[in-house]
């Protein structure tokens, strides 16, 4: 639709044209903001955690289990350094032996919801699919935070 | 010819005062819109842009995604 629209602005002499193609969509999955009825509630990537605790696939488990347990955390989510997402330790997984390096312990290419999702889908999927935490990633696979159920079950009952 | 632009093209030329314009129906322009965009719908542009639009300043149009 826009590339028509495009064409047809610079017919009616508009002399500086350009076309976001990727659109709205691109926009949202980046976790950007929107204006609008929507933008009052909350979403994926409003609620996810963003101090979530990230290791690298050639950690070894013993030494990253330490570091995340001492923050408090049960779940650590495994990336480059671009920040895309490559896999994810709950606590099962942080169980392993210690020696493990992370791309073996890891549980390999979780699935990842983006920004956008409205929290009430979330609880709704999460609980549907009994997922503890979920990565919220742009399209493009960087990692915006850790949802957890149990946040995104308590901000949708916020939310009635 | 029109200019295919990403994201980070859209936020520098917004910066320098580009016009945002959603072509999309309204109902989907009044659930979430880009900030500062204002709606046309593509049936509308015939009659409406020279009106709403200014025609010295960069325009960015966009819709949904690339359907």
């Amino acid at each position: 639709m826009s590339p028509r629209a495009a064409w047809r602005l610079e017919s009616l002499g508009f002399g500086e044209v350009y076309d976001y193609v990727a659109g709205k969509l691109d926009w949202m999955a980046a976790g950007l903001r929107t204006e609008g009825t929507n933008a009052a509630h909350p979403r994926a990537g409003d609620v996810s955690r963003k101090d979530v605790p990230t290791a690298r696939v050639d950690e070894r488990l013993g030494d990253v289990r330490g570091r995340v347990r001492a923050s408090g955390w049960e779940a650590v989510v495994v990336i480059n350094d671009e920040r895309v997402v490559f896999g994810l330790l709950r606590s099962k997984e942080l169980d392993k032996d210690p020696e493990l390096r992370i791309e073996a312990a890891m549980r390999p290419g979780p699935s990842t919801f983006r920004p956008y999702v409205s929290i009430k889908e979330m609880a709704e999927k999460m609980t549907l699919h009994m997922l503890e935490s979920s990565p919220i990633t742009t399209s493009d696979g960087r990692l915006v935070g850790l949802l957890l159920q149990k946040d995104a079950v308590r901000v949708a009952g916020e939310e009635k | 010819m029109p200019t295919e632009i990403d994201r980070n093209q859209v936020q520098r030329l917004v910066e320098r005062g580009a016009q945002l314009v959603e072509v999309l129906p309204p109902d989907e322009y009044e659930e979430d819109h880009l900030p500062g965009a204002i709606s046309l719908p593509l049936r509308r542009l015939e009659t409406e842009a020279v009106r709403l639009l200014d025609r010295t300043r960069p325009v960015i149009v966009y819709c949904w995604d690339t359907a």
